[in-house]
């Protein structure tokens, strides 16, 4: 399996080496939709000129990446390409081993229901193959690294990137079950973005699955691991954010990283909803809504962790696409993520109901983001209303997607258990309702 | 009986809490004709008051106005310069402004040391100034107020120049008008009714290209030992009469057709009172211009590096009135004069904004030296509003293709509704050369409550300022305050070599993206719906199971028809 993502690999990194040579470069980095107010280069590089000036880059209102990507630039800012390439292909490799091992846990599980009677005798068409698992880690791959959304996130060297490397690496080392290490990078990459707190539930229900401790409230052994869990990330994090003290020397990171993800004092236009509701919003009722829609990201968590305990790693793709479409400042990169978690549910495809329309919604949405952009911003012919429209075309693209992809993974399971050709009392067949 | 409350009168007069100090006024008028036809009238009214206020012990006004006198001490302020301007003083045509000031409201004041809340003594004076002058100057805020590290050093007295007792702040919106120039006569000695004043008649002086009325309160040196502090008030207006919209067509001038008055006495407060006119030979040839009636002296100073002839005519002096009751001073050309041969003054400069689209931009600024062989440093200051976020990495300074590092820099960035951006860069710019600054922006899109009632018309960027010592070709005399004309004394030259110019450029006007003002329910609604479908699809999905469907039986419809089936006497669906 080596030599198709090795090759899949070197594709990817000559498109993206293609890309930055020409002239889509520029253009590609100025687009509002890849490049955000919190991760766009053009402001990494404004924050290391202000150190060379003597002013702290946190004294303005122009940067508001965390202390360690200054601290890494410093240093690599002459390789920046390179920088981002790699933590493309990083991020790539990390989805493709935690996929593959993934496939066994899923594999061996399903075995052992079998084993236990737990199926339907008629499911038999449900039931997953090894031949047929066999080539989704390298569709994961595949489906991160030339998806377009991660290739213009690259060329425009936006730190989403590294954010996606992060957080790719979190879900390995879950994924393999090691509990210092998934804590660290979950804890690192709560300190670059602050929304992948909310994963600290899919990890927890999927290693303490991984030990085999049931998920009871009054077990010990569940509460001791949570608490280790628990204990290894607050350290981690509280460990990370000084180590960021020591490198600027003052606080002044605090209120610009995280209380301008969560107060949105920059309303610069993206592909989320954030941006045009607060532009318009009356003063009165600012506060309230900056907290409902703060809040709106966080609070899925608990009843997805109730209703998706035995499927962990299923819960952890629905809560990176609920950060991705309802963080305060979006942009592509951060769908890329979400999106390459796809192959590992194709055999859901029989059960989606809306996959032609969504998928027409999304590409065109897509398609006409710059379209409408030019007619507002450079045209004058269109206003504010236009670019704002396909948002919310796109937003509510992304949202039925999910809830479709939820949709078909719930309907798989109850077939499961109660088999794939229901009859009626009278024996007419039946039709399922969510009730 | 009278002549006991007399006497008691004279008594209280000679032992009352503190004599009246001594205050002095002087006013003058200074015309000067510009190279492209235009003339150029600065007036100068200066009250200079041997007292010190800020002990606080003064209760006695006389000439100086109280309503500043009592400002100045109850707010601790040292130095305090208001301007307010409309039109632009075109340098590259007119030369070098004896004093200019940016378009709008320019407001910058030193505070004494003692003052501990600079910031609020600030925003009393400011909230004070704009009841006093009935001009908007209560906008002054912490979103266009900088404290300049390098520029707008004192100009009076000095002991200590700790910058964080420095606020500049200027308001590029502001409109002059007759309303502002009322109170401002108001608070001269003799008002507009006797004097030099007379001259200032509204309809008159707003009808011109440039409008700048100032008041400039500063410290000075009671004499030449320094031992003892006194305080001058001088309010100066400068305003350009255009050829053509006030000339009529014609070069001739003359008090009469720029203000529609004369002068008919001098103010019976004021010690000296005279009118300057320049009659400078150009290229040393002799005299172009011819005054009548014939003045009462010639005075030849060295103004701004250059020697200049003034014809001068003292209303004080007897002898000016005698022929006739008023003073009409006329200024007729001898020969026409080309336009080829209009000086370029030495410092000038221009600013503007390039780019297209409403996302980025860039301001470039040009400075020109035409000096043939001296360089020389200049310190520029921009101040930038928040919502154009600029770039400091974009800096860049090329002069003659090369590219030039400054030697200080100074760049504080904005944050967001509190600050604005303030750059200070020290350039030194060679011989002969033009050296453009580019700097990248990016505009910002605001709270549909930010923006103006007119947000098209876009914003202003207020303008950069240039202070420099140009050196000047003649070496000047060390200039004796008391005895030399009031043009020649404001600023405080630090040696023969080089006089003192503050320069300001053109103010900016950039268009911002802008939300539709129509919206604000809409949008809340459909974004609301957008996170409502959300959280419904998601609810469904949470809490419903999967059931078989039970047969219903029927809707509405169904059983209505059953019903008329049964009538029909036919089985039911």
């Amino acid at each position: 399996m080596a030599a198709p993502l090795l090759l899949v690999v070197l594709v990817a990194v000559t498109v993206r080496a293609a890309l930055y040579r020409s002239s889509l470069a520029a253009f590609i980095s100025e687009r509002v939709e890849v490049a955000s107010p919190l991760n766009a280069w053009k402001r990494v590089v404004e924050a290391l000129a202000l150190l060379d000036l003597g002013v702290s880059p946190y004294s303005g209102a122009i940067f508001h990446e965390t202390p360690l990507i200054i601290y890494l630039f410093h240093f690599l800012i002459e390789y920046a390409e390179l920088v981002f390439m790699i933590t493309d292909v990083l991020t790539a490799v990390a989805l493709y081993l935690a996929i593959q091992d993934f496939n066994k846990v899923v594999f061996k599980k399903q075995k052992f229901l079998i084993e236990l009677d737990r199926y339907a005798p008629d499911v038999a068409e449900l039931i997953r193959t090894p031949m047929e698992m066999h080539y989704i880690p390298l569709k994961v791959a595949l489906f991160y690294l030339l998806n377009p959304y991660t290739v213009m996130s690259c060329v425009a060297k936006s730190t989403c990137a590294i954010n996606n490397t992060v957080i790719a690496f979190f879900i390995l080392a879950t994924i393999k079950g090691s509990t210092f290490l998934s804590a660290v990078f979950l804890a690192l990459a709560t300190y670059q973005s602050l929304y992948p707190l909310t994963l600290f539930a899919p990890a927890l229900l999927y290693l303490l699955q991984r030990q085999f401790i049931p998920i009871k409230l009054k077990s010990k052994s569940f509460w001791l691991y949570t608490m280790q869990y628990a204990a290894l990330y607050l350290c981690s994090l509280v460990v990370i954010i000084c180590l960021s003290f020591f490198l600027l020397n003052s606080w002044d990171f605090i209120p610009s990283v995280y209380g301008f993800i969560l107060s949105v004092p920059d309303l610069t236009p993206n592909i989320g909803l954030f941006w045009y509701f607060f532009a318009e919003m009356f003063e009165h009722f600012s506060l309230f809504f900056v907290c409902v829609f703060q809040i709106n990201v966080f609070f899925y968590t608990i009843p997805l962790a109730i209703k998706l305990k035995e499927h962990p790693v299923f819960f952890m793709f629905v809560q990176i696409a609920i950060i991705s479409i309802f963080k305060s400042y979006p942009t592509v990169g951060d769908i890329a993520l979400y999106m390459a978690f796809l192959p590992v549910w194709s055999h859901l495809y029989r059960f989606l109901r809306n996959m032609f329309i969504l998928s027409c919604v999304l590409i065109v949405c897509s398609l006409l983001f710059p379209v409408l952009w030019h007619l507002w911003i450079y045209a004058g012919s269109a206003n504010s209303n236009f670019y704002y429209a396909i948002t919310l075309t796109f937003n509510i693209g992304q949202i039925l997607l999910i809830s479709d992809y939820f949709y078909a993974f719930l309907r798989r399971e109850y077939y499961l258990t109660h088999g794939l050709h229901l009859t009626r009392q009278d024996g007419t067949e039946a039709m399922l309702v969510l009730k | 009986g009278g002549m006991l409350a007399v006497v008691v009168l004279l008594l209280l007069a000679a032992a009352g809490p503190g004599r009246a100090e001594r205050d002095v006024l002087r006013e003058e008028l200074l015309l000067s004709p510009l190279p492209d036809g235009d003339v150029a009238a600065t007036f100068q009214f200066r009250t200079r008051w041997d007292a010190d206020l800020q002990r606080g012990s003064v209760s006695h006004y006389r000439l100086f106005p109280k309503a500043l006198g009592r400002l100045v001490a109850a707010l601790g302020v040292r130095e305090l310069h208001l301007a307010l301007t409309q039109g632009f003083w075109r340098t590259r045509v007119w030369g070098q402004p004896p004093l200019q000031a940016p378009a709008g409201a320019e407001l910058w004041v030193w505070f004494q040391p003692t003052v501990t809340n600079v910031d609020k003594a600030w925003k009393e004076l400011s909230n004070i100034l704009s009841g006093i002058f009935c001009a908007s100057l209560n906008f002054i805020d912490s979103t266009n107020t900088v404290t300049p590290t390098a520029s707008f050093k004192p100009l009076g007295l000095a002991n200590g120049t700790d910058h964080h007792l420095l606020r500049y702040a200027v308001l590029p919106r502001e409109v002059v008008c007759t309303e502002n120039l009322t109170p401002w006569k108001k608070l001269l000695p003799c008002g507009s009714k006797a004097g030099l004043a007379v001259l200032l008649k509204a309809e008159r002086l707003f009808h011109s290209s440039y409008h700048s009325q100032a008041v400039h309160i500063r410290p000075i040196c009671r004499d030449a030992s320094c031992l003892a502090v006194s305080w001058e008030l001088r309010q100066t207006l400068t305003v350009v009469f255009d050829t053509f919209s006030s000339g009529q067509g014609k070069k001739d001038w003359s008090l009469f057709k720029m203000f529609s008055r004369t002068l008919t006495d001098a103010c019976p407060l004021a010690s000296q009172s005279k009118v300057y006119v320049d009659i400078s030979p150009k290229n040393k040839e002799k005299e172009l211009l011819e005054v009548t009636p014939p003045p009462t002296s010639v005075h030849e100073a060295t103004v701004q590096g250059d020697k200049r002839t003034y014809a001068v005519y003292d209303l004080l002096s007897p002898s000016l009135f005698n022929t006739s009751r008023s003073l009409n001073v006329q200024l007729k050309w001898k020969r026409p004069q080309d336009s080829s041969d209009l000086p370029t003054p030495v410092l000038h400069a221009q600013r503007y904004v390039s780019g297209y689209g409403l996302q980025t931009g860039e301001i470039s600024t040009l400075i020109y030296n035409t000096h043939p062989y001296r360089a020389f440093p200049v310190i520029l200051l921009e101040t930038v509003p928040w919502y154009l976020r600029l770039y400091v990495h974009t800096l860049t300074i090329i002069t003659k293709g090369k590219e030039n590092k400054p030697s200080y820099i100074h760049y504080q960035p904005a944050q967001d509704r509190k600050r604005p951006h303030l750059l200070e860069m020290l350039i030194q710019l060679p011989a002969n050369s033009v050296t453009k600054i580019t700097i990248q922006f990016e505009r910002a899109l605001l709270k549909w409550t930010e923006y103006t009632p007119d947000p098209n018309h876009g914003f202003y960027v207020s303008s950069s300022v240039l202070s420099a010592l140009v050196p000047s070709v003649i070496a000047m005399k060390d200039v004796d305050v008391e005895h030399s004309p009031l043009f020649t004394s404001l600023f405080p030259s630090s040696d023969g070599s080089s006089y003192f110019v503050r320069l300001y450029t053109e103010p900016l006007l950039v268009n911002l993206p802008t939300p539709d003002f129509s919206m604000p329910y809409n949008v809340i609604c459909l974004t609301c719906t957008v996170v409502a479908v959300c959280y419904g699809s998601f609810y469904n999905l949470l809490t419903r199971t999967f059931h078989v469907e039970e047969p219903s039986r029927g809707g509405l419809a169904k059983r209505l028809a059953n019903i008329i089936r049964k009538f029909r006497g036919v089985p039911p669906l």
